[in-house]
This record gives structure tokens, C-alpha cells and sequence, in this order.
């Protein structure tokens, strides 16, 4: 016999005799793999296709040229024409556009219409080109031609032949769909039209959204970009396909590195299952190792026996997570979109495809956090004395090797200084690692907290007669903490993140919620299609508004969309009427802006949003430089407010300024606010009744705050979900170490027996002992969720998205899952004791069994 | 005090191992049972603690038939009138020497002043507060006998007391095991394979598949 035989007994025997803790921790890992890997295929596989989809948009160009603003003015077009090395130059004008018919629909009631010149696309992107009938190729240039993408053409409901009504400014026109395209994407709602019709019959004559060039064979990308670039000068950007790459990952990245951590918290809890699985098997054997090394067995051999049982556990739990990750990532995405429903990647369809190299990264994590969980057990094996070891009792004091509180306290103290480092690449990485460092550090310390309560408490108690079962629940919590803390140690982990995500949330929700009702103050807003460079309401039509009665208020607002750099995604300017005593009366200022009146008369005054300080570095009292009229003009930054809605920047300034700088009078939005005795039903009556009534898109304030929230709360239902599982695998964790140590007290509860303690209160006193331990770990993963909630709404939030909120504590939610987790855990302890109970007592003090 | 009456008893596999036993003892002796492996002497034990059923026949425990009583009474009389000695010890690792004496007292609801003084009884005389891991083997099993005579038993079943034991530690525990019976009134019954355990008792008895015989007195002072 070798010693791969011997291993191979060891292995077999131990997993025979404890086949259900080894499967429950088969199932910890490989659900917490399956987790992480799922939410990254879904989020690459939805990431890809959003990005396939923009690209194909610009089919094969070489540069593509854009302006600062939305569009830029044809004029630029022959001059590109005639740069040398270009060889083609393609207009493409790109408009999404309301359907009347799908307004009832807030979020998703507009088409992408691509304007392009057919002739020159053919070369460029000819997979834009229009399907016409046989015989009927001159519909690409009729003026009444429309070409849809299949998926188009089944979210409208139409097929070639019939008719589309679409909205232009404050009118509707009628095109026919001719046809479909040559290829789009799965999924893709796109329309594609000729470029001059599109001019034309959406009011944008002269303008165009960029300008796609083919480079002559032989020139070089980079140096003629850097060309182009310094001779358009800076009202435009020149930009390759890898910007566009860039850009499109920008926009989402921080809401998927977000995912990916959540996803990651599963396998964290499934690390500490699978930790204290081996810690408790590892004691459990503790004399069998002791024997097995006063036979001969060396210190090496007991190591390795140990990391091997933990790599096998790692690599069928991974396997198996895979599998059930692929199979969860392919439902999901079927069931809920390649965004999970937080209409993040809209109007993809994306497939899952199985990634080996992503396959292998998880595979590693399951596999590395396996050993992870099994090297500090396997050491204290190897290292411990045979002849100590070999004695009954021991157990406890080996444990206490695992519950250092120097360790605890150097994870607490570190988590503490990275809290105070910057972001890396734009990425909380320092957040997410003293998140991390929080919870090990509080797992740590529980072992310590645990036996310092308890004792506490058995001394506060044992003035008052305790009864017996009682006595030995405290004594044994007060006394033996380390084998039930660390029993703990997956539910501390997945309650603590449960309280730091509720808190997030809450304050998340509740601080939206606020700066809802700060940002649509009014009753009613009306919105028009826009037209051209211009918003949809001109002067006339703004008085028409106006003058209706039963206003208390109007006020007037122009939105645009602005490019301050090519790798990021556009900002959104607002020109409104702010108070210029004090911003606060208008706009959601954080504390960071110049003092009410303080604002020098010579100035023009821009309030930026949090993002624009974060992402371009604006600061209060500096002023900058922004794209507003025919040239750049300059803006004193007088504030900065909160603005949920956009992450990549956007900037408020007087609407007076914008009109006097750009000449442009039309608006985008109205905001009216009724007169007393004035009912909402009768003022969108009386706006209906105006000459553009039917095309106005009029929304109650209360129902875009209603619809926000519940965007909101789908956005977040997926963390919810990822939440339930990481708190599904700490009951598991619960179940399989109280299974373990129920099974080697055995003898414990056999002697009970024996002198007279009734087998319900064996029950009582299992379920007492995870129920304490459970309220304990409630407490401290309350504290520990706290802290990590902290570092989540002060840190990973303003470093990931750019926003800051104001801490809310959700107490009646808490309280739920408080009590919900108590219940389950002293339920999953009295439930996974039970067999020990059901055991021969007789047996059971038998010392040669 | 004990009475069995015509008890059989087979293992599982079919194999008799008690048949037809019938014997009675009083109110305070200290008996000794010995008998080759496998004789039967646990599974007697066994039965008469309630924590077996015989096949047929009938134990009664001061007129009180214990193989037919449910768990829960079984599990009261063992509490009330029941004090075990394992070979192993089997004190709970985690509560002090005073705690793991007490325990029969808790589980009586009686008050647990008598410790202090069953520790002085076995020789542990201000160690109450000490757990169980700074103890020896004789030590411990000092533990076990005034835990198992704290609540004054009416009958002291102990198993093989000694088995774990050096001879000298041994012979301690029995001469402190049977001046504790006797000091606290009780009626024991020593089931051992040694003839120096067996003379500490009143007299002995040898369990063969006929029955319970007495054997020449083995005791010695």
C-alpha cells in the first residue's frame, strides 16, 4: 500500500461518513460560482451586443467626425470630401424620434431613424441599405420611404406596405414602410431612411449627426486623426472606433463592475462555508490525525491529505458551478434581457455564449477560495501535537488558534485606511477591498465577541436560579464560542452585506425620492418632439401655452446634449430659470456652492452636477469653458447639485444666458404650475385643445415620480435576489456546522441522556444555541452592515456613479430580516441537530465505537 | 429496590444474550457484576437505566416497571433516582468542574449548595471553577462520581469506572466510589472485568447465559 492509497481511504471514508456536509459545501461553492459567473456572462454577453449594435451603426469607416453639439452643420461635409486621404466621406444623420402610438409607454416610445445617402453607404455600411420590392429600388430615395429592422417592425406592429405615424415637433407625419434591411441585429429597432428626406421631413435641414471616413490604403489612422482634429479645430471631435468602444464601456462599466461585486459577495459567503466545513471536519479528526501521525504519518503527508480533500471540494463544486451558471445566465437572459431589467443596454437581444477563458478565471476564484478556506485548518493540523491532540477536549483550544484578535483588528485597521484612498481608473477598488476587509475582520473578532457576551450574561444570570438546559447553553457559548462563531461565520457575512445593502438602498431611494420633488416642483411638464437643432416649442407656441388659463407658473427649459470629451459619453446641458439669489429655491445644491447673493453681477453663473466635479474636474468659485453658442463661452461653476439621472455630467445655467448667447429661443420642456381650484385632468384637457395639442407629451409630476421609483426598484431587484442567495448559502453554512457539531457531541448528548435531560430539551437546547449565537451575529452584522454601508453610500457610490446621498436606516425592514434570519437559523440548527439526537444514546458514550 | 423478573433479551441479529433473568436487590448494597465480553453485562445495565427494552419479561425500579414506561417518565426516573459512572468520564468540556457536578441538581430543580461539598468529598477541594481540560484521567473520573451522586440516587449504575485508568488511580476511584455510595445511601451496581474492582463491592455476582450467580466474596478493605 502507497500513501495515494492511504489518502485515497482517508478521503473516501470521511466523505462516506459526512456525505451531507460535503454536499451542502459542493453547493455553497457552486452556487456562489455559478452566481458570479452567470451576472458576467449575462453582462458581457448584453455589453458585446449593445456594442455590436452601436458599431454596426457605423458599418466599416475608418474616423468618424462629430460635433461638440448634438449636430453639426452640413457645410463640413465638401470639406471633408476634398481633405486629402480621405477616400469616402458618408453623411449619416441619426434622430430618435417619439411614436405617437407607444407614448403611453414613458421609457421606450422612441425609433432610431438613420438618415443616410444610399449611394455612399453602400460602400460604407451596407448593411444599413433598405430591402425594396422587385422592381422598386428608387423607394430608397422616396421622400415618404421608410425601411425597419425586423425587430422594429414587430415592436410597431407593421409590415411593408402599411403606414407609420411619427411625431415632428409639434406635428405628425405619415411615412410607408417600404421594407426591411439587408441584416440587422437580433433585437436591433432601428429605421433606416434617405438622408435628404430626413432633412426635410423632420424639420433638420442642413444638419448632420456626423460624418463617417474610409481612409485611402497607405494612411496613416493616428496621424491623420491628429490632422483632422487640429484642422477642424475644437467645435468638433474626430473619433475611431475604439473611442466609440471606450465610451460605450465608460457608460456602463460602473454599473457592471457593481453587478460583478455582488455577484462576487455569494462566493465570499460560500468561502466561509467551505471554511468552516474544514475547520469542523479537521477538528472533528483532530485524534484520528493525531494517530495517523504517531503512526508515521508526516506533518507534509497531513497537509496535503487536508488541501487535497479542500482542491477536490473547489474543483467539482466550480465544475458544477459553471454548468449551473451558464444554465441560470441562459434563463435569465431569456426571462429578464441582457440588462436584467434595468433597461440599462436597451433594445438588445443578447445570447449567451460560453466564454472558456472567463470560464477558466471562475473556475480559479471557486477553486482559489476553496483552499483559501481549507490552508489555516490544514495547518493547525500539521502543526498540532499528537499527543495533546490525542486527548479528548482539545478541540476548543485548537480552534482558539483560528480567532486571533490581532488578525481582526490589523483587517479593521487597514479596511480603515483604504476608505481614505482614491478611486483606480474611475473604479471604487480600495472601497471594495475595505468592504471585504470590514467583514473578514468582524467574522474574525466573533469568536471573542461571542465568548465575552455570553460570559457576561452567565454571570449577570446566574444570580437568578437558571434551569439546566440554559446553564449549558451559556456555559458552552461562554466557554466554547470558537466552533459555533465560526458556524456563524457565513451568516454574519451574508447578514452584515444584507443590512449594508438595505441601508444603501434605502438611503439611495429615499434621498431620489427627495430630489424628485426638488427637481419637478411644477404639476404638469409637456414635452415636444424636437425639430432640428431646436427644442420642439418655438416662441408662438410657447405663448400659446402660456396664455391658456389656470397657470400659477410656467417656466421654461432647454435641454442639450454636449461633448466635452471624446471618451466619454455627451453631458446634458439645461437652460432654466434659476433663482439667482439662492440656487437652493431651484435646483438640489449640495453644500458645495457659493454662498446665497454672493454671486459677483458680471458673471454668468453655471451649477454643475456632482459627476461634472468628479469626471472633469470642475470645481465651485472656478470658471470654465463650455460649448454654448457659436463659440465657447465662459461660466462661473456657482454650485454643485445632485443629479440622479445622469451619471456622465450634466450642467444647469440661466436660461436668459443660453438664449442670449445662442439667439435660440425654443424650449424642449414646459412646466406649469396649476392655479388653486385648478384640476390636472382639466389643464391636459385645456392643452389638448390647443392646434398641436395631440403631439404634446404631457406627464403629471406625480406619475413621473411614481415611474421613476419603480425603474428604481427594478433596477435593484437583481441585488435582491443576489442578496437572498448570499443569505441562502449562510443558512447552509448554518445547517452543515451545526449538522458537524451536533454529530461530534453525540456523546455529549448520549451522557445528557443518561442522566435524565429529555430529548425535547435537547431540541431547546440546540435551538437556544443558534438562536443566541444568530442574535449575536444580528447584533454584530448589524454594526458590521452599518459600517460597510457607510463605506458603500460615502465611497463606492460617489466613486462609481458620482453621486452622494443621505444616510437613511430602513428599522422596520431591518427588523424583518432580523427576525426573519433569527427563525431560520435557530430552525436550520434545530433541524440539522436532530439527527444527532435521533442516534443510539446507548452508543453514544461508548468509548470504542 | 431492583427487581428483574424472567428478563430476556437477544441483539438485533438474533443472537440471546439475556435469558430468563431473574434477581432482586435491596435498598442500599453494592453489587458487583462481572462476566466474560459480550455476556451481556451493558445490555443489563442498559435495561435497567431504561434506556433498553427487554424482549419479554419485566424491571422494576421500587415497585415501578420501568421498560414500560414512555421516554419522557423513563427520562424522569433515571433524573430523579439515576446516577451513571462511564468508563470514558464524559464531562462536558466546556463548563467548570462545579458546573458539570451540578447538572443533575439543574435538571432536578434542586438547590446546588451540595456541590462545594461532594468536591471536597472527591478530593477536588477548591477546583470547582477549573475545566475539565486541566484535569487527568483519575481526576476526571472524581468528577464523574460526584456528579453521579450529587442529587442522592436511589441506584448508581457505573460501567466499567476504571477501565481508562492506571491500577493505583483505579483502586482510588473504587474505594472513593463505594465510601460515596455508601456515605450517601445509595444502591449500586459495579459492572467490571477486574477482580480488585469487583472486591470493593458488597459481594459479586457473574452474569453467564444462565443467569446472575453469586461468586465467593471478593471483598477486601
Amino acid at each position: 500500500m502507497n500513501s495515494a492509497s492511504l489518502s485515497r481511504w482517508l478521503l473516501s471514508g470521511e466523505w462516506r461518513a459526512h456525505f451531507v456536509q460535503v454536499v451542502v459545501a459542493l453547493i455553497a461553492i457552486a452556487i456562489g460560482v455559478a452566481m458570479a459567473f452567470s451576472i458576467h456572462l449575462i453582462n458581457t454577453a448584453a455589453f458585446n451586443e449593445f456594442s455590436a449594435a452601436s458599431k454596426s451603426l457605423s458599418g466599416q469607416s475608418d474616423l468618424q467626425v462629430y460635433g461638440r453639439k448634438a449636430f453639426l452643420d452640413e457645410s463640413l461635409y465638401p470639406l471633408l470630401v476634398n481633405t486629402e486621404g480621405v477616400a469616402l466621406a458618408n453623411p449619416v444623420l441619426e434622430l430618435d424620434v417619439v411614436v405617437p402610438g407607444k407614448l403611453q409607454n414613458r421609457n421606450d416610445h422612441k425609433l432610431k431613424i438613420i438618415g443616410i445617402d444610399m449611394f455612399r453607404a453602400a460602400q460604407i455600411s451596407p448593411d444599413l441599405l433598405g430591402l425594396t420590392e422587385e422592381g422598386k429600388t428608387l423607394d430608397r430615395l422616396a421622400s415618404d420611404a421608410i425601411f425597419l429592422s425586423p425587430a422594429a417592425m414587430e415592436w410597431l406592429q407593421v409590415a411593408r406596405g402599411d403606414s407609420l405615424s411619427l411625431n415632428v415637433g409639434l406635428q405628425t407625419i405619415t411615412l410607408r414602410v417600404a421594407g426591411g434591411l439587408v441584416r440587422a441585429r437580433a433585437g436591433q429597432r432601428i429605421a433606416v431612411m434617405d438622408i435628404g428626406v430626413v432633412q426635410w421631413r423632420f424639420q433638420q435641414l442642413g444638419l448632420l449627426s456626423r460624418v463617417e471616413l474610409k481612409l485611402r490604403d497607405g494612411v496613416n489612422h493616428a496621424a491623420f486623426k491628429v490632422k483632422l482634429a487640429e484642422k477642424l479645430g475644437e467645435s468638433y471631435r474626430v473619433t475611431e472606433a475604439i473611442d466609440q468602444e471606450k465610451r460605450i464601456a465608460n457608460m456602463s462599466r460602473a454599473y457592471r463592475v457593481n453587478l460583478n461585486m455582488l455577484a462576487l459577495v455569494a462566493l465570499f459567503t460560500g468561502t466561509f462555508l467551505v471554511f468552516s466545513t474544514q475547520v469542523l471536519s479537521v477538528i472533528r479528526r483532530r485524534q484520528q490525525f493525531a494517530l495517523l501521525r504517531v503512526l508515521g504519518f508526516t506533518r507534509k503527508q497531513l497537509l496535503r491529505q487536508i488541501i487535497t480533500e479542500g482542491a477536490i471540494l473547489g474543483v467539482i463544486g466550480s465544475l458544477l458551478g459553471l454548468g449551473l451558471g451558464y444554465v441560470i445566465a441562459a434563463t435569465a437572459i431569456q426571462l429578464l434581457g441582457g440588462d436584467l431589467g434595468t433597461n440599462f443596454f436597451p433594445g438588445v437581444k443578447p445570447s449567451i455564449y460560453f466564454d472558456p477563458l472567463a470560464a477558466v478565471t471562475f473556475f480559479s476564484v471557486g477553486l482559489i477560495v476553496t483552499l483559501l478556506g481549507s490552508i489555516a485548518p490544514a495547518l493547525e493540523a500539521a502543526r498540532a501535537k499528537p499527543a495533546l491532540a490525542l486527548r479528548s477536549g482539545s478541540e476548543d483550544v485548537a480552534m482558539a488558534k483560528f480567532s486571533s484578535p490581532w488578525f481582526a483588528v490589523i483587517c479593521i485597521s487597514v479596511a480603515l485606511l483604504f476608505t481614505q484612498l482614491p478611486p483606480i481608473f474611475g473604479l471604487p477598488v480600495f472601497g471594495y477591498l475595505a468592504i471585504a476587509l470590514l467583514l473578514i475582520g468582524g467574522i474574525a473578532l466573533m469568536p471573542r465577541f461571542a465568548a465575552w457576551a455570553f460570559s457576561r450574561l452567565l454571570t449577570q444570570l446566574q444570580r437568578y436560579r437558571l434551569n439546566a438546559v440554559f446553564t449549558l447553553v451559556l456555559a458552552r457559548l461562554a466557554n466554547a464560542p470558537n466552533q459555533a462563531a465560526i458556524a456563524l461565520g457565513g451568516i454574519l457575512a451574508s447578514f452584515s452585506l444584507m443590512v449594508a445593502m438595505a441601508i444603501m438602498v434605502t438611503s439611495f431611494r429615499v434621498s431620489i425620492d427627495d430630489w424628485l420633488g426638488h427637481v419637478l416642483p411644477a404639476d404638469l411638464y409637456v414635452r415636444a418632439a424636437a425639430t432640428g437643432d431646436q427644442g420642439g416649442f418655438q416662441p408662438d407656441t410657447q405663448k400659446a401655452i402660456a396664455g391658456l388659463p389656470g397657470w400659477d407658473r410656467v417656466d421654461f427649459f432647454r435641454t442639450q446634449q454636449v461633448s466635452l470629451d471624446a471618451s466619454r459619453p455627451e453631458i446634458t446641458l439645461f437652460a432654466r430659470p434659476v433663482d439667482r439669489i439662492d440656487a437652493r429655491n431651484t435646483l438640489p445644491l449640495t453644500d458645495d456652492r457659493i454662498a446665497p447673493g454672493a454671486l459677483p453681477e458680471d458673471v454668468m453663473p453655471a451649477w454643475v452636477s456632482e459627476a461634472m466635479v468628479d469626471l472633469y474636474g470642475y470645481r465651485v468659485g472656478e470658471k470654465v469653458t463650455l460649448p454654448v453658442g457659436a463659440t465657447s463661452n465662459e461660466f462661473l461653476v456657482a454650485g454643485v447639485w445632485r443629479d440622479y439621472g445622469r451619471q456622465f455630467g450634466a450642467v444647469q445655467m440661466q436660461l436668459a444666458d443660453y438664449q442670449r448667447l445662442t439667439g435660440d429661443l425654443s424650449v424642449n420642456t414646459v412646466a406649469l404650475w396649476l392655479q388653486t381650484g385648478m384640476t390636472a385632468d382639466a389643464a391636459i384637457a385645456n392643452l389638448r385643445q390647443l392646434p398641436f395639442g395631440a403631439a404634446l407629451e404631457i406627464s403629471r409630476s406625480s406619475d413621473m415620480r411614481a415611474l421613476s421609483l419603480e425603474i428604481f426598484d427594478r433596477s435593484f431587484a437583481v441585488t435582491y435576489i443576489l442578496e437572498m442567495v448570499a443569505v441562502v448559502i449562510g443558512l447552509l453554512g448554518v445547517a452543515a456546522s451545526f449538522s458537524a457539531q451536533t454529530f461530534a457531541r453525540a456523546k455529549e448528548f448520549g451522557m445528557l441522556r443518561h442522566i435524565g435531560v429529555m430529548r425535547r430539551q435537547i431540541f431547546a437546547l440546540l435551538a437556544a444555541e443558534g438562536g443566541l449565537l444568530t442574535l449575536l451575529g444580528i447584533v454584530l452584522g448589524f454594526v458590521l452592515g452599518w459600517g460597510i454601508s457607510l463605506i458603500l453610500v460615502f465611497i463606492v457610490n460617489p466613486q462609481s456613479f458620482h453621486w452622494t446621498m443621505q444616510l437613511h436606516l430602513p428599522w422596520g425592514w431591518l427588523a424583518m430580516i432580523a427576525g426573519v434570519m433569527l427563525v431560520s437559523a435557530a430552525l436550520t440548527a434545530l433541524l440539522a441537530g436532530r439527527q444527532a439526537v435521533s442516534g443510539n444514546v446507548i452508543r453514544a458514550v461508548r468509548e470504542d465505537w | 429496590m431492583l427487581e428483574l423478573i424472567n428478563v430476556n433479551k437477544a441483539y438485533a441479529e438474533g443472537r440471546k444474550v439475556l435469558t430468563n433473568l431473574t434477581y432482586t436487590l435491596k435498598a442500599g448494597e453494592y453489587v458487583a457484576i462481572m462476566g466474560d465480553s459480550g455476556v451481556g453485562k451493558s445490555t443489563l445495565l442498559n435495561l435497567i437505566a431504561g434506556l433498553d427494552t427487554p424482549d419479554s419479561g419485566e424491571i422494576r425500579i421500587n415497585n415501578v416497571a420501568i421498560s414500560l414506561l414512555d421516554d419522557d417518565a423513563a427520562t424522569q426516573l433515571r433524573r430523579e433516582q439515576f446516577g451513571f459512572i462511564f468508563q470514558a468520564f464524559h464531562v462536558l468540556p466546556h463548563l467548570t468542574l462545579s458546573q458539570n457536578i451540578a447538572l443533575p441538581l439543574l435538571l432536578n430543580s434542586m438547590p446546588t449548595d451540595r456541590v462545594e461539598q461532594m468536591l471536597i468529598g472527591v478530593g477536588l477541594r477548591d477546583r470547582g471553577h477549573h475545566f475539565p481540560r486541566q484535569l487527568s484521567g483519575g481526576e476526571l473520573q472524581r468528577v464523574a462520581i460526584a456528579r453521579a451522586l450529587i442529587h442522592r440516587p436511589k441506584l448508581v449504575l457505573a460501567d466499567e469506572p476504571t477501565g481508562n485508568l492506571d491500577p493505583d488511580t483505579a483502586h482510588e476511584i473504587l474505594q472513593l466510589m463505594r465510601t460515596e455510595i455508601k456515605t450517601n445511601g445509595a444502591t449500586g451496581i459495579l459492572v467490571t472485568h477486574s477482580h480488585a474492582g469487583a472486591a470493593t463491592a458488597d459481594f459479586v455476582l457473574n452474569l453467564t447465559k444462565d443467569g446472575l450467580h453469586p461468586v465467593k466474596s471478593e471483598r477486601s478493605e
